[in-house]
């Protein structure tokens, strides 16, 4: 075998009025981890698309070889055959099917078309033993969280005799441990052999486990750094991502904080589904004017299904709990209702549950408050056209014109479209579930600046973040949330990572205790 | 269309929109303009096979005759498809509806305009009914309107005892096959008294479609009002869009589009004339159809429909309450079916136990040929007028032609067929 594994030279992909990739030659060697880092729009994941047939031979100018081979791919077929796998970043599950059934999908261990169940059974506990995986492959999809269901990912790629991985942003969603362990078998494959491009805006998991980091800007390849050195940093890798220094990663605020503006009590929820299981439980918190307060934990702590209960009973079955506003009482019990009352929820999945794709920008901006743009029912078209040119001002939305369909926008400026949305509905309180999520440097800056800007007129903020250096950067106070409590309450500045995982396993061994009695 | 556009001034605030941007405008208005060419063609083609019977006076106002209930109906379809969902019970309700209007105009002897009034709150029940299903109990639409299907066609025989019901007061079936009264007077056409044949090819023959009776001059006084209307708002929108610095069609293309749009409408205002004038079935239409261009365009409820119909979830997250909406399209899709009933009733002269059988399938296919997405969240009027008009001039040309009936409906299967192909190819291509 050479000792370059993939070879791509002079790569050139035109989008209609955009040029994705421009002459980007990219190489990987056999059994590396090569991180590809770029901010959104760089052209990250349009390559690894070239790579993986995704964009078929035609679509694009240039070359490139795998194992010495030149390779034109018309379909993922064709590249799958050749040992590249790629897991986007939405993962590619049915959620009805079982493990096994999910693994074998469209590779049928099958003899004339009649499924060899024992077989495809024994491969799959082999290939979920290789990933780690504890469960037994006859598990539905639907009942894994989504860290188990990225390694089944994983399993499906090993089922093809990958030799080259594409990860496409793998840990975005994962919490702190499924993360690491999800690094942890990187570092595995590549002991056997198994390159991987690593795609990632979590650059401390790239220092932490890339041998080589190439830098895209602009369609364009920067540089590619030898990783394996150490001397490596993280400023190191975002100089070259945004072209110049950040010196501050989060903007600094004067702390400005009034009266205790919004406060929960009791707040206590159900299931949607399993009415035994109390998801929310005797949740308090409070949030002053001028405030930026954090809500942090691990994933499947509660934080969304809070938020979520919370903005007009959009999640469960609620129990009991009083939401007081400036110390009256006030009803969130629909969406109208809370919105009335001055609450926003941006979420976290601007895809599903924030943006309507197919429409445009301003369309968007103005879909939680017409009033605002309309008079007795009646839509005002130039005045919808302003307020959606305002927000794209002074949010910095790039995009040609507000008339632009939101699904063509990359992931920071949609997030800002949802923000804007929010923003002209002009609420008191607005909480922004992990609002920085699969999103660049450049971009989490400026929605931090947003933050910043909004409480400076006054407005409370709660954030939920699963990164906790954004919690600790942004927030004035934070709560620790684990398994639908409050864990611990601490003002930002005394907190740290430790602190706050600590208070997370504190309540987690109080209710394993809690169990046993 | 071509891609040709003026650049405006930039705006302080926005810069000129791309030729990207531009594009994917015309890239959506490509199917609808592309309906529109297939209908002219097909109108030419039938004009040239039916030795020039398909655009005599008589014939054009048929066309408005027999599918005005159509066009009627599949407005309320498109809100409905819209928003994601199906009715395919619109069929059985119109017929149950005009048997109920049958029932309390002939039977019972109401007055007609107390029947209408009566028939279409029935309408609007209706509506209620199956949109409470749909939108609060969260039954798929598909089964509800399959269940009403079934339902009202039972209730149609149910109630008419099996037995035809007319026939109706001559007031009441003016809406179906009434005119407007001539208030201005009638002159001599221009053209002469009989149509202009240019040359014959055995069975083909190049009939100019101008000739015929004298015209009626109210009738193409209405149209030259609303060719002057037309022009006024597509001129106001596109003063609108320079002031924002949004790319506009130049000036040239801008004149050629309202000349065509002139030539159009004046065209048939000028046919209508030449036989008995504006049928008020097409009057109820075209006001129908002004209504609910301004309902999706420009009112917050329209909106709500299409963000309901392109992302539930997003919607309800921003406050709008779908279910709501769900529900409110079903009771306007009741309404109009119950119109619809009415003018097929008036149509027949009396309510029989099949009227209305199987019109769910050409409503459902004028939408979608119209450019309406089944997966919801598209679709605009006026491709939904070209879709129906688009269906009313192929029945009416296969007729002329006597084509089989057979044939017909395999010709027309199959019209429905590449129509949503193109729509799901143009959507691979988006995606």
């Amino acid at each position: 075998m050479s000792d370059v594994l993939l070879e791509m030279r002079g790569i050139t992909k035109e989008f209609p009025g955009v040029k994705a990739l421009k002459e980007v030659s990219f190489s990987v060697r056999p059994g590396e981890i090569h991180a590809l880092v770029g901010e959104n729009g760089a052209g990250k994941s349009t390559l690894m698309k070239v790579v993986s047939g995704v964009y078929p031979y035609g679509t694009y100018d240039g070359q490139f070889l795998f194992k010495g081979e030149e390779c034109r791919f018309h379909n993922i077929r064709e590249s799958e055959h050749k040992g590249i796998v790629i897991i986007h970043q939405e993962l590619a599950l049915v959620p009805h099917l079982s493990i096994t059934e999910n693994i074998f999908l469209a590779n049928e261990q099958a003899t004339r078309g009649v499924i060899n169940w024992s077989l495809s059974h024994a491969k799959a506990i082999e290939l979920l033993k290789k990933v780690g995986l504890n469960e037994t492959p006859d598990t539905k999809i639907s009942h894994l969280g989504v860290g188990k269901q990225q390694l089944v990912e994983i399993a499906k790629a090993l089922s093809k005799n990958v030799e080259l991985l594409i990860l496409d942003e793998p840990t975005s969603s994962l919490n702190e441990n499924d993360s690491q362990a999800l690094l942890q078998l990187l570092r595995e494959f590549r002991s056997h052999g198994i390159a991987c491009v690593l795609i990632s805006h979590k650059l401390k998991e790239v220092e932490s486990v890339a041998d080589t980091i190439t830098v895209l800007r602009d369609g364009a390849v920067i540089e590619s750094l030898d990783a394996t050195t150490g001397d490596v940093t993280e400023d190191r890798i975002i100089r070259g991502m945004v072209g110049r220094d950040m010196t501050h990663r989060y903007p600094p605020r004067e702390s400005n904080v009034g009266e205790v503006l919004l406060e929960v009590r009791n707040w206590k929820v159900r299931h949607p589904v399993y009415d035994d299981q109390m998801v929310i439980n005797d949740v308090s918190i409070n949030v002053r004017a001028g405030e930026v307060v954090g809500i942090a934990g691990l994933m499947g702590a509660g934080r969304t299904e809070f938020a979520m209960s919370l903005f007009g009973r959009s999640y469960g079955h609620f129990v009991s709990g009083q939401v007081l506003k400036n110390g009256q009482e006030i009803d969130v019990s629909t969406i109208p209702k809370a919105v009335a009352n001055g609450l926003a929820y941006a979420t976290e999945d601007r895809k599903t549950y924030g943006l309507v794709l197919m429409n445009d920008v301003k369309t968007n901006i103005t879909m939680a408050h017409l009033e605002g743009v309309s008079n007795r029912g009646v839509l005002i078209p130039p005045k919808e056209i302003a307020v959606a040119n305002e927000f794209r001002t002074a949010l910095n939305i790039k995009t040609p014109s507000v008339k632009q369909i939101t699904v063509n926008l990359s992931g920071g400026n949609q997030q800002k479209v949802v923000l804007s949305k929010w923003l002209f509905a002009n609420p008191d309180v607005l909480i922004l579930d992990e609002p920085t999520r699969g999103i660049d440097v450049g971009a989490k800056y400026e929605i931090y600046t947003i933050i910043n800007r909004l409480v400076a007129e006054g407005k409370a903020i709660i954030i939920i973040s699963s990164e906790l250096p954004e919690v600790l950067g942004v927030s004035d106070r934070i709560y620790v949330m684990a398994a639908g409590r409050i864990a611990a309450e601490m003002p930002a500045a005394e907190a740290t990572q430790e602190s706050i995982m600590k208070a997370i396993m504190r309540l987690a061994r109080a209710g394993a205790e809690e169990v046993l009695l | 269309m071509t891609n040709a556009t003026e650049s405006t001034p930039p705006a302080p605030a926005a810069e000129p929109e791309q030729a990207a941007g531009l594009r994917a405008m015309v890239g959506r208005n490509v199917r609808q303009s592309g309906m529109l060419v297939a209908l002219l063609l097909a109108v030419v083609f039938f004009q040239l096979t039916t030795g020039g019977v398909m655009l005599k006076s008589l014939n054009v106002t048929n066309i408005f005759l027999q599918n005005g209930y159509i066009l009627v109906m599949a407005l309320g379809m498109l809100l409905i498809i819209v928003i994601g969902h199906i009715d395919l019970s619109v069929g059985s309700v119109a017929g149950f509806l005009g048997a109920v209007a049958a029932i309390l105009m002939v039977k019972v002897g109401l007055d007609p305009l107390l029947g209408v009034a009566l028939t279409l709150i029935a309408g609007g029940l209706i509506g209620v009914w199956q949109g409470f299903w749909v939108a609060y109990l969260r039954v798929p639409s598909f089964i509800v309107t399959l269940a009403g299907m079934l339902l009202f066609r039972g209730a149609t025989l149910w109630i008419l005892g099996g037995q035809p019901v007319g026939p109706f007061a001559e007031s009441f079936r003016a809406i179906s096959s009434g005119f407007i009264p001539e208030i201005i007077g009638k002159v001599g056409d221009p053209f002469g008294a009989s149509e202009i044949t240019l040359l014959t090819m055995g069975k083909w023959a190049l009939v100019l479609p101008l000739g015929g009776g004298p015209l009626n001059l109210t009738t193409l006084l209405l149209g030259i009002v609303l060719s002057g209307v037309l022009v006024l708002l597509t001129w106001r929108a596109r003063a609108e869009q320079v002031k924002y610095g949004f790319s506009v069609p130049s000036m040239r293309q801008f004149w050629l589009r309202n000349a065509l749009l002139i030539v159009g409408v004046m065209f048939i205002a000028y046919r209508l004339a030449g036989y008995k004038g504006l049928p008020m079935v097409a009057l109820i239409a075209f006001i129908l159809i002004a209504f609910y261009m301004f309902l999706t365009t420009r009112t917050v409820i329209g909106r709500r429909i299409y963000a309901v119909g392109g992302n539930a979830k997003a919607a309800m997250l921003s406050g709008v309450n779908s279910k709501r909406m769900v529900f409110l399209t079903f009771v306007n899709m009741g309404v109009l079916a119950a119109l619809g009933g009415l003018i097929i009733s008036a149509r027949l002269n009396s309510a029989t136990p099949n009227s209305g059988y199987g019109f769910e399938l050409d409503i459902i296919a004028a939408t979608f040929v119209g450019g309406a997405s089944a997966y919801g969240g598209v679709g605009t009027v006026a491709g939904t007028v070209i879709g129906a008009l688009f269906f009313g001039t192929l029945n009416i040309g296969m007729g002329t032609m006597s084509i089989p009936i057979d044939y017909q409906f395999a010709i027309k299967a199959l019209v429905l067929l590449v129509a949503v192909y193109f729509d799901v190819r143009n959507k691979n291509k988006e995606g």
